[in-house]
């Protein structure tokens, strides 16, 4: 296994009472413990650097935006932070564990057990009920089904799309669809919420309510969010922000 | 922060309030602050410089005095001349904010001109615009729908505002080169 310990304990409730965090992305001292840590990531594909240099840390139950326009890396760093792309060089420890030194095996426990995600496009799985696929993370950890099923109904309730349970994704609205892969994000009691554009496809109208439910749930459960968006009305539901331009994060050097 | 009637069409809300019934300005200036004075409530030195302006116009006219001291004596009912110029108020659109003169624009120049970071000057000016949506967007979503729509209001214009900014920071070199011309 991945030797991470799941222990819940207390380092994992970091939220502070004002929500607040240094905006530059400086550490001072902050009580909540650093979850997640990425150094002076480099990624090509081919010949296109998507990350140059890319640095941050997250800490336990915080809402982090991620920011930058269109193709300056954030989905490539946020893949990188969840171990599913490897960096050419740099290096991302969880809980102080070096993802870039596990195997393929070890990572996808890592991910399973520690880690939720939201993507653009729910990416529900169209057979299946959307109580089957919020139920599912916990049937791949082996929970039984009935519990399974329970808790997947439970946290339907919370995102307030019980009513669409025995619907299949193709039926039900994209804001419903969204709401149903929070639940799903959520219902294994991940440490981190990876969501990348989670309301892109919504209005603002609907978006929003994604992310008060996303972001009210992350918080009762103290997992942290990490969010990519260039929608400034939804950067506004995190705690602080990281900015990514060419590959790189910026950080906010206090001026001379 | 969020003031959503400007100065000069209290007169117009007051019409507004008077017109279902009198009010004395005491009761004005709570239904005006109920309704519209979220984060700047009037003065009662405002509320009675309006009402001796609506009354010197015609708009408004004193519908029964009270024995007694005080300004709050007296009790205000709407005109003919006050019920057409409500009429005219809500019918007429507002003019459109042209946002022409920009002091952010003025200041990444300036900071261009100067050899200064352009970029850290928007980054910082970023910062400080999501602080306050951050803060918009938590009063939005614990309040009423008042709430909701008039900190939607302020968030959709902060919103544009960092959409120009992050364009602009997109353009810095093409405008550096430009302002070096
Ligand atoms: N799998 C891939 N194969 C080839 N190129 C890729 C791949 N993933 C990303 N890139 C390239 O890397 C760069 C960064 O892409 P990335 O998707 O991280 O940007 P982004 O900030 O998420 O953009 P957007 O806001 O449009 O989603 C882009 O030039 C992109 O074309
Ligand atoms: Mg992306």
């Amino acid at each position: 296994m991945t030797g991470i310990h799941a222990d819940g304990g207390a380092a994992a409730t970091g939220r502070r009472a004002d929500g607040g965090a240094p905006a530059d992305g400086h550490d001072r001292g902050s009580p909540a413990e650093e979850l997640l840590v990425a150094e002076e990531l480099h990624r090509a594909f081919g010949p296109t650097p998507a990350l140059a240099g890319a640095s941050l840390t997250v800490r336990a139950g915080e809402v982090l935006a991620v920011l930058g326009p269109s193709g300056s890396g954030k989905s490539t760093l946020l893949h990188c932070l969840a171990g599913i792309v490897r960096p050419d060089s740099g290096r991302v420890t969880y809980r102080g564990a070096d993802l870039t030194a596990m195997s393929d095996r070890e990572l996808s426990a890592l991910r399973r057990g520690q880690f939720g995600f939201v993507f653009q496009f729910g990416q529900l799985v169209p057979e299946l009920t959307c109580l089957e696929n919020v139920a599912l993370p916990l049937r791949l950890e082996r929970v039984g089904r009935r519990e399974a099923e329970r808790r997947a109904a439970e946290w339907l309730g919370r995102l307030e799309v019980g009513d669409v349970a025995g619907k299949r994704p193709g039926e039900v609205s994209g804001g419903q669809g969204q709401r149903v892969a929070v639940a799903r994000a959520l219902v294994t009691a991940p440490r981190v919420v990876f969501a990348d554009e989670p309301t892109g496809a919504l209005d603002s109208l609907h978006g929003e309510r994604v992310m008060r439910l996303l972001t009210g749930a992350a918080r009762d459960t103290g997992a942290a969010v990490v969010l990519v968006t260039h929608e400034a009305r939804v950067a506004a539901y995190s705690d602080r922000e990281v900015v990514v331009r060419d590959g790189r994060t910026r950080s906010l050097e206090p001026a001379a | 922060m969020v003031c959503i009637v400007a100065a000069m069409s209290i007169g117009q809300t007051f019409l507004g309030l008077l017109e279902s019934t009198p009010r004395h300005g005491y009761d004005l200036k709570r239904a005006y602050d109920e309704r519209f004075g979220q984060a700047r409530p009037l003065h009662f030195g405002q509320v009675y410089a309006t009402l001796s302006r609506l009354l010197r116009n015609g708009l408004v006219e004193v519908d029964s005095v009270e024995a007694g001291e005080g300004p709050d004596r007296k009790r205000y009912a709407i005109t003919e001349a006050g019920v057409t110029d409500v009429r005219r108020w809500l019918s007429q659109p507002e003019k459109p904010e042209p946002y022409l003169h920009s002091v952010l624009y003025t200041k990444v120049v300036l900071a261009l001109l100067t050899g200064r970071s352009a970029a850290d000057l928007l980054d910082t000016q970023r910062a400080e615009h999501l602080r306050l949506m951050r803060e918009l967007t938590r009063r939005r979503d614990s309040g009423d729908l008042a709430e909701r729509l008039i900190c939607d209001h302020a968030l959709f214009h902060l919103e544009a505002d960092l959409r120009w900014l992050e364009l602009t920071a997109a353009r810095l070199d093409e405008l550096a080169e430009a302002v070096r011309r």
